[in-house]
């Protein structure tokens, strides 16, 4: 079971994943039509890609005006992102895993960090799950798949630390961490979580509509 | 019994397609929305065109959008709307528009007219357009674009506020939002500069000037309500001395049918336009104080034009720019003497600071005219909507809720402590003296072009010669 799921189910999933992602940028930039979306996005490119330049660098780091309005929320979720990504990428068991397989290795975290991050990951999950249920604008809005990625999202980082600290059955939990991290990569192309993409894709258009025809080429720039 | 038998002789009020005759426009205006709305009721979908409408025009930007919104509701209150209603979840952007586009999205146009019905009542009656919410959306999601968007649906299908049909058919018709002629226009100009030559010598409003540097365009209420404004915007010229003139065709800027989302109109209303600074070969044009005119004419009409650099066939100015330019030039010259003593407010329109990124333009003359110059909070590109943009204004249906939505901007100029507000926009000057009539909360308000002229200094060679 270990040998399947390490081995030809992760090619699959990491297949299914980069495949699935690209054919979504590809998707999203053929879509782009300058006359329906009203952006003269190759006749100005230059004004384009630095109001995409701005965006991004405004909203990557917290230097909105969401995240001045609600601090609380904006850092918990700036952190959730940051640890989602950095943990497992460059966790050292999983960096070995992909140096036996194919050969190819990068810089990894210690296990600690690792560990620490997976914790905030989780406590901000939960954090998310409480907001959901309690606070009434959320909830409006909620839709059972909002809890479906929520929890395919956790769910690698709660069975990952579950499996790390070896309380019982290893090798079960070993398997259920790498399934639910495989059903992830599944997951992201075909579901809400393709925002890890596709949010990019919208912030730089975004951030291109407002740099070539919302006034980027004059006043002094907004952060949009 | 007589009057719905006599009803049923008479043409439909509520069709797909944009009215065009005169005869309709008519019986519109006569029915003032009672048998429209009622018709509208009943009014079928056509689901397969909506379908078609919707695999054509709706693509990856509008689709993901949709598709990526974490549901957070950090949207919630940057929404005018949902702060005035006492944070209603139900005034969301997000919820807003996944309710409404969303669903129509999702069920591929499959929509019953009840369905459509509330689509319209949201799209016009619980967003203007302002663009707010698209600032403060972490992916970069911008609700006010899909609103946009949803109206053109709608009006596609014949779900259209009474009066935003009127509009549009204004357009079809007289290439302007109301029944003003080329003849009433080019005649309104020489009766206003006729009636101010005596105080100005050499004043003129100069009609299809070929080569002038600056072409002047209006909003139409101007030449019909507010001559006075067009004699100013005259005056003002003179002053300062530019070589400018008004067309005689494609003198309205203006687009309610961009309010109405008739798209086909708005190409024919802004090349009307465009054909006029081709004709006349200006250096550049300049709008009148209206936020709309300028989004209808810079920053969404060459695309509707289809002009893929996205560009006026001239460069465009909205009319705080050209003040600013002159006053910084010393083109015109303010006594310091007279400005403005007691406190002053500004509402800057959301059609050219948050959609155009005139951030820093007319707070800039503030400086010029205003000895106590209390910005609003917030302001600039986070400014809140008037309350009456994007149609709101206009519409009967939403009266309640343009008042309740107005309690915002009520609020921001309360806190100021200012009784004076400058607006440069018409939709502005409309919301503010309306929040005065229902909530009297003690102010003034005014254009730029009245208050320039109380301290604008007259060169000795344009004063009038003494008898």
């Amino acid at each position: 079971m270990y040998e399947f799921v390490s081995g030809p189910l992760a090619l699959i999933s990491f297949a299914i994943f980069f495949v699935g992602i690209i054919t979504r940028i590809v998707w999203y930039i053929k879509g782009l039509d300058w006359q329906l979306d009203r952006v003269a996005y190759s006749e100005k490119l230059g004004a384009g890609l630095k109001g995409a330049a701005r965006s991004l660098f405004h909203w990557l780091l917290p230097l909105n005006h969401t995240t001045a309005k609600h601090p609380f929320f904006m850092g918990v979720t700036y952190l959730f992102h940051i640890c989602l990504v950095i943990a497992p990428i460059f966790l050292m068991a999983h960096v070995l895993l992909i140096d036996e397989s194919w050969n190819i290795s990068w810089v990894t975290i210690p296990d600690k960090a690792a560990d620490y991050m997976t914790l905030v990951i989780i406590a901000a999950g939960i954090f998310f799950l409480i907001r959901r249920l309690t606070n009434p604008n959320v909830k409006i809005l909620t839709t059972a798949s909002d809890y479906i990625v929520l929890a395919i999202a956790l769910a690698p980082f709660i069975t990952g630390y579950i499996a790390y600290h070896q309380w019982a059955g290893y090798k079960f939990w070993l398997i259920i961490h790498i399934l639910c991290g495989e059903i992830m990569l599944i997951a992201i192309p075909f579901t809400k979580l393709s925002h890890f993409v596709l949010s990019f894709c919208s912030r730089i258009q975004l951030g291109m509509d407002f740099g070539i025809k919302r006034g980027g080429m004059k006043g002094r720039g907004i952060t949009w | 019994m007589a009057q719905e038998a006599k009803n049923q002789d008479l043409p439909p009020l509520v069709t797909r397609k944009a009215v065009k005759t005169k005869e309709n426009l008519d019986l519109l205006l006569a029915d003032r929305g009672i048998r429209y709305y009622k018709e509208m009721e009943v009014f079928p979908v056509d689901t397969a065109a909506l379908k078609k409408t919707l695999d054509a025009t709706c693509k990856s930007r509008i689709l993901t959008w949709l598709e990526i919104c974490a549901n957070c509701s950090l949207c919630a209150d940057s929404c005018f709307f949902y702060l005035a209603n006492d944070n209603d979840p139900k005034q969301i952007p997000s919820y807003k528009i996944k309710s409404t586009l969303g669903e129509l999205v999702k069920r591929k146009g499959n929509v019953d007219t009840k369905f459509m019905i509330k689509c319209m009542d949201t799209a016009w009656g619980k967003c203007t357009c302002c663009n707010r919410c698209g600032m403060y959306c972490p992916h970069g999601i911008d609700m006010g674009v899909m609103f946009g968007y949803l109206r053109g649906l709608c009006f596609s299908q014949g779900f259209v506020p009474h009066e935003m049909k009127i509009g549009s058919c204004m357009h079809w018709l007289y290439n302007a939002q109301m029944d003003v002629t080329v003849e009433d226009y080019v005649e309104t100009c020489e009766w206003m500069a006729e009636e101010n030559e005596e105080y100005y010598p050499g004043l003129e409003i100069p009609v299809d000037k070929v080569g002038a540097d600056i072409m002047y365009i209006v909003n139409a209420r101007e030449p019909k309500h507010y001559p006075q404004d067009l004699a100013e915007a005259a005056i003002l010229f003179h002053l300062a001395g530019e070589s400018w003139t008004v067309p005689s065709k494609g003198w309205e800027g203006t687009s309610l049918a961009m309010f109405a989302g008739d798209w086909a109109c708005c190409k024919q209303q802004v090349e009307g336009v465009y054909a006029a600074m081709e004709r006349l070969k200006v250096k550049r044009y300049v709008g009148t104080e209206c936020g709309h005119q300028h989004r209808a004419t810079i920053t969404e009409g060459p695309y509707w034009a289809g002009r893929k650099n996205g560009e006026p066939p001239a460069p465009g100015l909205h009319y705080v720019e050209w003040v600013l330019e002159a006053l910084e030039t010393g083109k015109l010259k303010l006594d310091p003497a007279k400005k403005i003593k007691e406190p002053v407010t500004l509402q800057d329109p959301c059609n050219y600071v948050r959609n155009h990124g005139l951030t820093d333009v007319t707070s800039k003359i503030m400086s010029y005219i205003a000895e106590d110059f209390r910005p609003m909070s917030p302001n600039r590109e986070h400014n809140f909507c008037c309350g009456g943009g994007g149609g709101m204004n206009g519409i009967g249906r939403y009266r309640e809720q343009r008042n309740i939505g107005m309690k915002v901007k009520r609020d921001q100029i309360l806190a100021t402590g200012a009784k004076f507000v400058v607006s440069p926009c018409h939709n502005c000057w409309d919301a503010i003296r309306d929040l005065e009539e229902v909530y009297k909360i003690g102010i003034k308000w005014s254009f730029l072009k009245p208050v320039l002229l109380e301290m604008v200094i007259v060169p000795d060679h344009l004063k009038p010669k003494e008898e």
